[in-house]
């Protein structure tokens, strides 16, 4: 039931502090990307919970397919070599 | 939408074995469309009695008796239209939209918790809801922040740490008045006179004739069923009534040794009825008053729309 008067959809995504990734928090309705960011201010962040807030209209948010899930990362199963653990060192020694 | 196809009986049992081993779903998953049909009803049910619930306190907030209680009753209501909007959000992930679902609200097809269909008579009614209403709701909300439907869940866990202070302010405000003059005190125990058996009610019917829970349960949208979380409620506030010197108005109310629970005398069951089928005190006042809000900020909304337009093409002609 969209209609030209429809806000649209922005998802939120909220650093809580310098040094952290932002992380999303959530989606609010907003005539502009302005007001998405003012929204977001007084929606998500009423106790301090971030530095810095990015808004993204949800529309413009590529995302992969649940059903695409094995052909993405399968091929990354079976490369064992890739991860610490698949290499062999004596016990005493250190640091390694 | 996924869920909007049929699925094959492999689909089901599929589903069904993820989510009864505790396995989370989100909103691009495939899932039951029975499923995507309650949880729209249950978040935006939820979402409603959020933005409903912000009338009964909101009414005192012009004559809270300082500064401060003015203050804490300001961000109280604040974070219950901010619980209607995180939830509101999380229903819309399943496809519908939020027009649609305020609609169902101003139209008066959507349910809301009963308990907002109360008066607040006096300003000690501002700290029996806290302590008692928002108390409640942290009972029933605590274990949904574990079910099965990931922006729901974490929806109710942003929830759940804001109720924390609505229950601890209520309870303080309680405090206050119960150890006040004697005026003061009578109106803490008439306010918990009135709203004790609608907090009661609040978990909804017993489990005999809730009608959705089994089906709820195995899907992991509901953990607890209506009498447990019930008698959760019972349990701790029989010892916060104490504390504060107050009484339950239940001359049944015992400790039952065996069980080692609070046990409370008979349930009005009539009355809750004949709340949710719009009877209550405040019913249609609710109902108008949101109606009224709605259709005096068309304008506001309006107005926002033709503003981003007209900014929208003020910078398509500076880049030009
Ligand atoms: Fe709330
Ligand atoms: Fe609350």
């Amino acid at each position: 039931m969209a209609t030209d008067q429809t806000w649209p959809l922005f998802e939120v995504f909220i650093r809580s502090k310098k040094g952290l990734s932002h992380v999303h928090a959530g989606s609010l309705h907003a005539a502009d990307a302005k007001m998405a960011l003012e929204n977001a201010r007084d929606v998500y962040t009423r106790r301090g919970e971030g530095s810095s807030i990015w808004v993204v209209p949800s529309a413009e948010i590529t995302a992969s397919a649940p059903a695409d899930k094995g052909e993405l990362y399968d091929p990354a199963d079976n490369k064992v070599y890739r991860h610490p653990t698949f290499y062999k060192v004596p016990d005493d020694v250190e640091f390694i | 939408m996924q869920s909007m196809e049929a699925g094959s009986q492999g689909d089901l049992d599929a589903f069904d074995r993820h989510v009864g081993a505790d396995g989370k779903v989100e909103p691009q998953d495939w899932m039951p469309a029975a499923y995507a049909k309650t949880l729209v009803r249950q978040i935006s049910q939820h979402a409603h009695s959020e933005i409903i619930g912000m009338q009964p306190e909101g009414n005192w907030i012009s004559r809270a008796p300082s500064l401060r209680r003015k203050v804490i009753l300001m961000a109280k209501v604040q974070d219950e239209a901010g619980h209607g909007l995180y939830l509101y959000s999380a229903a819309e992930t399943l496809g519908v939209s939020r027009d649609e679902l305020e609609q169902q609200l101003l139209d008066g097809t959507a349910k809301y918790s009963s308990i907002f269909n109360y008066p607040t008579l006096t300003w000690a009614d501002v700290g029996a809801i806290g302590w008692l209403v928002d108390g409640a709701a942290i009972v029933n909300q605590i274990p949904i922040c574990r079910c099965s439907y990931g922006p729901y869940a974490r929806a109710m866990v942003r929830i759940c740490k804001e109720e924390s202070f609505h229950q601890r302010q209520g309870f303080e405000l309680m405090m206050a008045l119960s150890k006040g003059t004697d005026a003061q005190k009578r109106m803490a125990q008439d306010a918990l006179n009135r709203w004790w058996w609608p907090s009661v009610m609040m978990f909804g019917p017993p489990d005999g004739e809730s009608v959705h829970s089994m089906q709820n349960m195995a899907w992991r949208i509901k953990l607890f069923s209506n009498d447990e979380l019930r008698q959760k409620f019972i349990d701790m506030t029989v010892k916060q009534a104490e504390a504060l010197g107050l009484t339950i108005p239940d001359p049944d109310l015992r400790f039952d040794e065996a069980s080692g629970h609070w046990q409370v005398g008979e349930i009005d069951w009539d009355e809750f009825w004949s709340v949710v089928k719009g009877h209550g005190p405040c019913n249609r006042q609710r109902l108008a008053h949101r109606r009224d809000a709605h259709e005096a900020g068309a304008w506001v909304r309006e107005a926002a729309v033709a503003f981003a337009a007209k900014e929208r093409a003020r910078s398509a002609r500076k880049a030009a």
